[in-house]
């Protein structure tokens, strides 16, 4: 699904990210861990176009996406999340998963400004469509609230609402689960068991090691800018140079 | 919808009938510039307000669309409607083309090349003196006619600027309920997000710089043509600072707010007449204030307004 090959990124002198190459197998959950400053949001946002690599290639489905805007990457497929919560502060709760309709709806400034009837049909589609990703997520009362207002969990399920909106192939999700309490938590893991069930791929980086352990299919370990181990959970936890990077030599 | 609906009918109603008590007379004349500066301001509210992008160049679109259609119709003879279509569609094309690689620049930087893009326009004015008669002017614009009827007096002219103005502000309307205007939104909230939503950012602000060119080209047609003379002072850079004054003060983000910002800035020098010399203060003054206590504009400021002196009733309305 999403095959990466060689990343490198650096910001000036400082190296973040160097020979990172991993695949996330379609229909899979992976999971991205390590200490902080590995660079795992960096690889993120190498991967969604937020900046380009350095060198190194970004596949999605086999096709070279590294030079493409992330606003192309997301029409391909790929979407995600943010570590901090990026939602449309001002616009309510629905219009912010109406926003992620956008890339299936094409009405442009003319339609819009003379309400054409397709627009408006459109329109009500779309809408119609939001809601359904709302109550995917369980948050179908709060539709009129103004998104700058919710609290941090409730932010959470919105801004994963509105890129399921999307209909994305590879859904990528920066700590999830930052800032959560255990029962949002517990939600969360049954609510991202359920996207991978409706077939899409998932990748996210995460510190809450119940959290990978008890939904991840394969983990990817960075440390300080470089690739540590590949494997399955039960492999990871197992492996010591992994151990060494998170708790340190004896 | 349906109370959006409503408030539309209620203020072109305000619209038909505010000029009849006033006979005709100086203060028609002023209601006209409102009508005029209403469209500026919502066409830099809808780039400032909604997409977040800052344009201190707006004066330049309204002089290019007066320029253009007085030109058109004094030298070369056109008739005016087909020379204000013609205008506004090529002041579009012009804001297309410089808003690409400009819009591309953000905050200050975009702030000031816009800024740079007013001055290059308004010293062609001032120096294709053959074309636009340089800092004397250009005069003799007819004014603009259907058939056998002419749009000669302030009370013909303020109708005729007027329903431009209201049928600018119900497709504004329209626009910024619409998938585009949430894409506006969008990039103003987050742009970082948006494009991960898939908006193309880049194209959208362009559009919406073009169409905000447009409407200030139609409103600067209209002007040349209920002025009948106009000088290279009509679009200076303080042209644009009053206009972005405007959308501040009437409510960033609101298509009313931008008429309401209008309407106050161009009734107020004239009211202020009457502290003389001492006019420019309370102007200040009162800019000032309404920026502290008002941040929201008037459009969201007097209703909370209301409601603090009324708290009874407010509480019903929160």
């Amino acid at each position: 699904m999403l095959k990466l090959t060689g990343i490198g990124k650096r910001f000036g002198g400082l190296t973040a990210l160097e020979g990172i190459s991993f695949n996330v197998a379609k229909g899979s959950i992976t999971g991205i861990i390590g200490p902080n400053g590995a660079g795992k949001t960096t690889l993120f946002n190498v991967a969604t176009g937020i900046y380009p690599p350095s060198e190194g290639a970004v596949l999605l489905d086999g096709r070279d996406i590294s030079a493409l805007p992330s606003e192309s990457r997301a029409r391909l497929g790929l979407v995600r999340t943010f570590q901090n919560i990026e939602l449309f502060g001002k616009m309510t709760v629905l219009e912010n998963v109406m926003v992620g309709l956008h890339t299936q709806s094409s009405s442009g400034i003319f339609s819009c400004a003379f309400r054409m009837p397709w627009q408006m049909s459109e329109e009500r589609r779309i809408r119609e469509k939001a809601k359904e990703w709302l109550a995917f997520v369980g948050i179908p009362e709060l539709e009129d609230v103004e998104a700058g207002t919710l609290s941090f969990g409730k932010g959470r399920l919105l801004e994963i609402a509105r890129a399921m909106a999307l209909e994305p192939k590879l859904l990528l999700m920066d700590e999830p689960a930052a800032g959560l309490n255990s029962r949002e938590t517990a939600e969360l893991a049954e609510l991202i068991k359920r996207i991978r069930d409706l077939g899409v791929t998932v990748a996210l980086v995460e510190h809450d090691m119940d959290l990978v352990m008890d939904i991840c299919d394969a983990l990817v370990v960075l440390n300080l800018g470089t690739m540590l181990a590949e494997g399955t959970p039960r492999e990871i936890q197992d492996n010591q140079a992994v151990v060494t990077a998170y708790l340190g030599e004896e | 919808m349906k109370s959006d609906k409503l408030k539309f009918l209620v203020f072109c109603l305000l619209v038909i009938v505010a000029p009849l008590p006033l006979a005709g007379g100086y203060l028609t004349n002023v209601l006209i510039f409102v009508g005029i500066n209403g469209m500026l301001a919502l066409g830099l509210n809808l780039l400032l307000g909604y997409a977040g992008q800052i344009s201190l160049g707006q004066a330049a679109f309204f002089g290019l669309g007066a320029y253009g259609s007085g030109v058109l119709t004094t030298q070369f003879a056109m008739n005016p409607w087909l020379a204000m279509l013609l205008v506004a569609v090529c002041v579009a094309a012009f804001a297309f083309a410089v808003g690409f690689p400009v819009l591309r620049l953000k905050g200050h930087y975009l702030a000031m090349a816009t800024l740079g893009v007013g001055i290059i326009v308004h010293i062609a004015f001032n120096e294709t003196i053959d074309l636009t008669g340089g800092p004397s002017g250009l005069s003799a614009i007819p004014n603009l006619s259907v058939g056998s009827f002419i749009f000669d007096t302030d009370l013909k002219n303020y109708y005729l600027v007027w329903g431009f103005a209201l049928v600018a502000i119900l497709l504004s309307l329209n626009l910024v309920n619409s998938r585009v205007g949430r894409g506006l939104r969008a990039i103003h909230d987050s742009e970082v997000a948006a494009r991960v939503m898939g908006v193309n950012a880049r194209l959208m602000k362009v559009q919406v710089f073009t169409l905000s060119a447009f409407i200030s080209a139609i409103a600067g047609s209209l002007y040349c043509h209920v002025m009948t003379f106009i000088s290279p002072s009509s679009f200076g850079f303080h042209v644009s600072v009053e206009l972005l004054t405007m959308v501040v003060i009437g409510g960033l983000g609101s298509v009313y707010g931008s008429i309401l910002g209008a309407l106050l800035l161009t009734l107020l020098p004239e009211i202020l007449r009457a502290f003389q010399d001492y006019d420019i203060i309370f102007y200040g003054l009162l800019l000032i204030s309404m920026t502290i206590y008002m941040p929201g504009g008037l459009v969201r400021g007097i209703p909370s307004l209301f409601r603090r002196l009324l708290p009874s009733r407010g509480s019903q309305h929160a």
